[in-house]
């Protein structure tokens, strides 16, 4: 008598640890790239280009970061100021300054201007830090892909 | 030898993996939206205090370079001249040539001594020529050396127009 096969009824489990492998590896990849610092980023900034354009070796000491896009206005820390306005807010900034034992002249005002804004705008930019006592400036730009 | 059977009641223990996986695809979902690739960002540090505050130079030859820069009516550049007397048009492969030539064979730039250039513009000129003059007498690309040429940088009063 010819012998019936036999079905296997379990229910079939695809081996799913190359999956859980490959999605913590992406997962891993996206946290490491992922630059939380909105400060450092203004969406309405388009850094220009240089070839000579290198980060920086060392974090930049007690930064104060100065967005200056197209129209001319200046975002610090988030509030939107014209040339006028800039200077309570970067009084405030001195005196988070003071309360550190530290002074504007220790200070580093990073200026990330929109490569299409009038040169001037930020020399007056740039004039008002000087009157309140900064004298560090870093003129951020973005760096050439050619190079 | 007697084999032994394992019991007929034992169940293979199982993780329960589908929580999880929820919770990394969501994770993953919210890295791969918010992701954001963004060029490598570099400095120009310039060293600013107010002007008159360290006084007129006393030797003449410590007087800096003055690249001065015409715009034309849409903010673009028109013009780069050195020292208000040699005219560059808009050729800044030549103007850096031109201050390669002025430092001779001076050892690069120093802080305190080197030669130092105050850039002149036009209120209007577009914020990336300002970049691209302070590109072309800081230094230039060896291939993948940078050869330094001046560290001071300074801004001539604001042109209101």
């Amino acid at each position: 008598m010819r012998k019936r096969k036999e079905h296997d009824y379990r229910i079939p489990e695809p081996d799913l640890t190359p999956m859980i492998d490959m999605t913590f590896q992406l997962i891993a990849f996206f946290m490491v790239l992922m630059n939380f610092s909105q400060s450092e980023q203004n969406d309405r900034v388009t850094l220009p280009e240089s070839e000579l354009a290198r980060p920086a070796d060392a974090p930049v000491d007690f930064p104060i970061t100065l967005h200056v896009p197209a129209d001319g206005t200046v975002v610090i820390g988030g509030i939107t100021s014209t040339l006028e306005g800039v200077r309570p807010l970067l009084n405030n900034e001195i005196s988070l300054l003071q309360a550190k034992n530290k002074g504007a002249s220790d200070a580093n005002i990073i200026i990330r201007a929109h490569r299409d804004v009038p040169g001037g705008v930020v020399q007056d930019f740039i004039r008002k830090c000087q009157d309140l006592g900064f004298e560090k400036f870093t003129l951020r730009v973005k760096e050439d892909q050619r190079y | 030898m007697k084999i032994r059977k394992p019991p007929e009641s034992a169940v293979k223990a199982e993780l329960q993996m589908t929580s999880m996986i929820d919770i990394v695809f969501l994770l993953l979902i919210f890295f791969i939206t918010t992701f954001k690739i963004a060029a490598q960002e570099g400095d120009f540090n310039v060293k600013m205090p107010l002007s008159g505050a360290g006084g007129a130079p006393t030797d003449l030859t410590q007087l800096p370079i003055k690249l001065r820069m015409k715009a034309d009516a849409n903010g673009q550049l028109a013009d780069i001249s050195v020292n208000d007397t040699i005219s560059f048009g808009q050729d800044w492969a030549k103007v850096r040539a031109y201050i390669v030539q002025l430092m001779g064979d001076s050892a690069g730039p120093s802080e305190e001594d080197g030669p130092e250039v105050e850039i002149d513009l036009d209120y209007n000129l577009r914020y990336v020529h300002v970049v691209e003059a302070i590109t072309a007498v800081t230094g230039y690309r060896q291939g993948n050396d940078v050869v330094r040429l001046v560290d001071r940088i300074k801004f001539a009063p604001p042109r209101k127009p």
